[in-house]
């Protein structure tokens, strides 16, 4: 057995966006600003504990900034955009590379989330559209009346329906998933690691993501639970 | 201690393959995976039979020749050990062991257990050497290395180049392999002055290769028998964001994948 055909050179190679790892870099950066995001989100939104007035004032104020407001808005969207279209390319590319399968794999080495970022993703997508059309838009308020302005009264209008909550509280689990595995992976792939330093960045993402998810959480179980009316 | 193999059997590339279950008499629990298909393929002849084509060579684990899924899992249950260094008494009497071909769209399937992994020999030709002046041997520790990067070189160049990493992951992703091969060399001052074209060409060889994306899972270094870690996946990266901006003027060429074979007989 020889090998009889020679490599011949061969001119087209891909680009940084076409190449896997330009994908992965710049769903890396995207999701170190979504991330950002998400802990703004969070702090913003907490203010929900210290009453109307405040979250109001608070609501008020993001609607003030206009010009800076839809500034971040456009950052957000290229990033999930981004995001997502780099997913769905090395996705299609991935199922691509097994024509024929195993008759059996065993996963070893990797965790739950680890392997669950194709569904965790998509399943928050869907969250963050419902999520803004209501509480952001106001098209959808299930069981509950929408006042624009009155950011207090739709938090626990929205919530009080316990369906509401309860998706709210599955999808912040699954984006908590998300972050478990993003939150140490981006650096991986923007060329970060170190022996001694990745295993503190990787428990790291594991509390700081637990933190997050319980913040959010927090919100419809105060509702919920009363504490918030 | 008796076993039974299921095995992969297909005859050429273009045939279909099946799963044959033979059941093999396992005369001693040191018996390496591979002796054992060789007690096999010995009882296969003597029935007249056509013998199960593995690929194998060195027999002590560091050629790299050797590899297939044992139960779903590249190089068996045993870490950081290839098929040949893996002995039976590590199974139990009775026990089906399933053994299929790394699969994968760049090691296309040659017989049996066998699969073709030129792929990774065109990522090695695309840059993964130094180049250097011939003439008399350069004297020994001109240029000096010190302990720990001579260590770190080491541990990324005992990559065997067995493609345990791109069957064992979810997206057959060659990152670990090129992660390794780049990182050998660009640790070493003897790479320096490559780092940036041997990262962009190899990366993008790695990619008309047709391999997957790495998604950092690690399931490439759980199989690795060399144990290569995920920093060699990072350190590839690193080489590329860089040296795809610094190389951002010089044309890239890559070698153009052949899968096929000439056996012979045509």
């Amino acid at each position: 057995m020889s090998t009889a055909v020679a490599g011949q050179r061969e001119n087209r190679t891909p680009s940084f966006w076409q190449s896997t790892n330009g994908k992965k870099a710049v769903m890396a950066v995207t999701g170190a600003i979504l991330f950002l995001f998400v802990v703004g989100h969070l702090a913003g939104n907490l203010q929900v504990f210290e009453g109307p007035a405040k979250i109001n004032a608070y609501g008020h104020f993001l609607r003030t900034i206009g010009e800076i407001l839809w500034a971040i808005r456009i950052i957000l969207i290229v990033c999930v955009v981004l995001h997502i279209v780099a997913t769905v390319q090395l996705a299609l590319l991935n199922w691509k590379t097994r024509p024929v399968g195993y008759s059996r794999k065993k996963a070893i080495n990797s965790s739950y989330a680890d392997r669950t970022m194709y569904w965790s993703g998509p399943i928050v997508l869907a969250f963050v559209i419902f999520h803004l059309l209501q509480f952001t838009a106001g098209y959808i308020h299930p069981e509950s009346q929408f006042i624009d302005g009155d950011i207090y009264h739709n938090i626990v209008a929205g919530f009080s329906v316990w369906w509401v909550s309860a998706w709210y509280i599955f999808s912040l689990l699954l984006l908590g998933f998300h972050m478990r595995h993003g939150l140490w992976s981006m650096f991986q792939s923007l060329g970060l690691n170190h022996p001694r330093h990745t295993p503190v960045l990787k428990q790291a993402a594991l509390w700081i993501t637990i933190v997050i998810v319980a913040g959010y959480i927090s919100i419809p179980i105060g509702v919920l639970a009363g504490w918030v009316r | 201690m008796k076993v039974k193999l299921t095995i992969w059997r297909q005859k050429n590339p273009d045939s279909k393959g099946q799963f044959i279950t033979y059941p093999v008499d396992v005369v001693n629990g040191e018996m390496s995976m591979l002796e054992c298909l060789d007690v096999l393929n010995e009882t296969l002849m003597g029935r007249g039979e056509e013998p199960v084509a593995f690929e194998h060579d060195c027999r002590e684990g560091i050629c790299g020749s050797c590899g297939f899924m044992i139960n779903g899992i590249a190089h068996g249950p045993l870490p950081a050990t290839t098929v040949c260094q893996l002995t039976m008494r590590h199974f139990k009497d009775g026990d089906e062991l399933v053994l299929e071909p790394w699969r994968s769209r760049s090691f296309p399937l040659v017989k049996d257990l066998v699969v073709d992994r030129r792929s990774f020999d065109r990522i090695i030709q695309a840059g993964g050497y130094v180049s250097v002046s011939t003439g008399n041997a350069p004297d020994g520790n001109a240029i000096p290395v010190g302990k720990e990067i001579a260590d770190r070189a080491m541990d990324a160049a005992a990559c065997i180049g067995c493609g345990a990493c791109v069957a064992a992951c979810p997206n057959g992703s060659a990152a670990l392999f090129t992660g390794a091969k780049i990182a050998h060399l660009g640790i070493l001052p003897q790479g320096k002055p490559e780092q940036d074209r041997r990262a962009v060409r190899m990366v993008a060889q790695m990619n008309v290769e047709g391999f997957g994306s790495c998604t950092n899972i690690g399931e490439c270094t759980g199989v690795c028998p060399k144990e290569i870690p995920l920093e060699e996946i990072a350190r590839m990266n690193r080489d590329y964001l860089l040296g795809a901006w610094r190389e951002r003027g010089n044309v890239v060429t890559a070698i153009a994948p052949v899968t096929d074979w000439n056996f012979g007989e045509k």
